[in-house]
């Protein structure tokens, strides 16, 4: 069986996969990572959604083996070590974006790449053309948008805090 | 998924012999589309070859009047390169707007080109700019590549190398989106060319990408929105499924060429 090494939230693994194992199936099966969720089977929701290099992919269209040598960070390396939640964590708990909670490792993924590349900032617009991927049936939007927008200022240090939704 | 053995060369050689020993394998680039194919077992491929790790099917350069893009030019590379965005703009901008961001973070342009969908973008710039296909072992022109639905005159085992656009003097594109897919409707891509040719390529809106001459000739005698805003396309032969009528695509493809056009400049 083919072999694929690669680092997911800073460990090195390496596991033995078949050629047509996803990366999403060796993270979930293998590595009983269970935060990367799978909604779909036309990679159209983006509750797979993970970094590979530091990029924002659908790990349920992505082979395991094109992922060898890859650095891979799902939503269970956000988190520091003490539990302390990342700015985008803590935005989506503080706006309530959330209901169910099944797209929101996914979704939460895709903003980080989002609000990264967006150093200059982001409208609401560009937000929601941001999320296009990713698809929710609770929350109706709103409040993963204003999450988005307030996790933006503290990743960018143009906040020190997520600032209260009751604000 | 039924299961396949998987191949990484390094050399565009090597795929091609890969390729070649074995019939029933196929390349993947992005395998944004091969993979959802392969997922509701729609081809059962014996070996997959991953083109990633070839550089040859890299990079993208401005020489001249020609802008050359390599096969793994993935979308977003595309989209936020410097020699793209100052050469051929409507290129880039079309790039931005594939699919999603984690689409366009893997999907490449060979791959989008050598699969054809009738619904992809790509094709549209490729035939709309007459740009010239560059395999392992020949050149073809934009105007022999695109054959039928997901057909094109790549054979079995010949690999798409680069795409060499020429740089236009204008080109713009203009779609409407199916909202749940973002996949084309219908769109047109308008260009003239330094030459003088004016050529309009329609994607979306047949079972393959097409150009219009009614539309091109009106535009070579008068390049505005205007030229082209009282010609009707034939509905015969367009796209007729649930996201829309060739009636209401054949509306669209007027629609989508003025805005074209207007986007040109
Ligand atoms: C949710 C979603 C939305 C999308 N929306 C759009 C959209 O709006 N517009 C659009 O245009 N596309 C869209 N796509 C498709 C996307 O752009 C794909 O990336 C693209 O069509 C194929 O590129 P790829 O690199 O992923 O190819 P792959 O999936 O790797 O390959 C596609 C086909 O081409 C062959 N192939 C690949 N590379 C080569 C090569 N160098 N030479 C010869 N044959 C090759 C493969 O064998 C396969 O048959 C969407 C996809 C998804 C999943
Ligand atoms: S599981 Fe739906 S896009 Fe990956
Ligand atoms: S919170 Fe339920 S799907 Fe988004």
């Amino acid at each position: 069986m083919p072999q694929v090494t690669l680092t997911v939230n800073g460990k090195s693994h390496t596991v033995e996969v078949e050629g047509r194992t996803l990366l999403v199936e060796l993270l979930r099966e293998k590595l009983r990572l269970t935060g990367t969720h799978v909604g779909c089977d036309t990679s159209q929701c983006g509750a797979c959604v993970v970094h590979v290099n530091g990029e924002s992919v659908k790990s349920c269209t992505l082979l395991a083996l094109q992922a060898d040598g890859a650095q891979v960070t799902t939503i269970e390396g956000l988190a520091k070590p003490d539990g302390t939640l990342h700015p985008m964590q803590e935005a989506f708990r503080e706006y309530h974006a959330l209901q169910c909670g099944f797209c929101t490792p996914g979704m939460v993924m895709a903003a980080i790449d989002l609000v990264q590349k967006h150093p200059q900032g982001l409208s609401e617009r560009e937000i929601r053309e941001g999320l296009e991927g990713n698809l929710c049936r609770c929350t109706g939007y709103h409040n993963i948008v204003k999450a988005i927008a307030a996790a933006a200022e503290v990743m960018h240090g143009r906040r020190s805090e997520i600032a209260r939704a009751a604000e | 998924m039924y299961d396949f053995a998987y191949h990484k060369p390094g050399s565009v050689a090597d795929a091609v012999k890969l390729l070649t020993a074995d019939p029933e394998a196929r390349p993947i680039s992005g395998g944004q589309t091969l993979l959802p194919a392969l997922k509701h077992r729609l081809n059962r491929p014996t070996a997959l070859v991953d083109l990633s790790g070839i550089a040859e099917l890299k990079g993208i350069r401005k020489e001249g009047d020609t802008l050359t893009i390599g096969a793994l030019a993935r979308h977003v590379d595309v989209a936020e390169s410097a020699e793209v965005t100052s050469a051929i703009p409507a290129l880039a901008r079309m790039a931005a707007n594939i699919g999603d961001i984690q689409v366009r973070n893997r999907g490449t342009i060979g791959g989008s080109v050598a699969n054809n969908d009738p619904a992809a973008d790509y094709p549209a710039a490729v035939l709309g700019l007459g740009a010239t296909i560059v395999t392992d072992r020949r050149r073809i022109a934009a105007d022999d590549f695109f054959q039928g639905m997901f057909t094109t005159a790549l054979e079995p085992g010949e690999l798409l190398v680069a795409i060499e656009f020429p740089i236009p003097e204008k080109a713009g594109y203009a779609k409407m989106r199916n909202p749940a897919s973002r996949y084309v409707m219908t769109g047109a891509f308008v260009a003239r060319l330094r030459s003088g040719e004016v050529r309009v390529a329609i994607n979306g809106a047949g079972p393959c990408v097409f150009r219009q001459a009614e539309m091109e000739k009106a535009l070579s005698a008068n390049w505005s929105p205007e030229a082209v805003a009282n010609i009707r396309q034939s509905p015969e032969g367009l796209n007729s499924d649930i996201h829309g009528s060739a009636e209401y695509r054949a509306h669209l493809v007027t629609v989508m060429a003025k805005r074209a056009v207007a986007e040109a400049g």
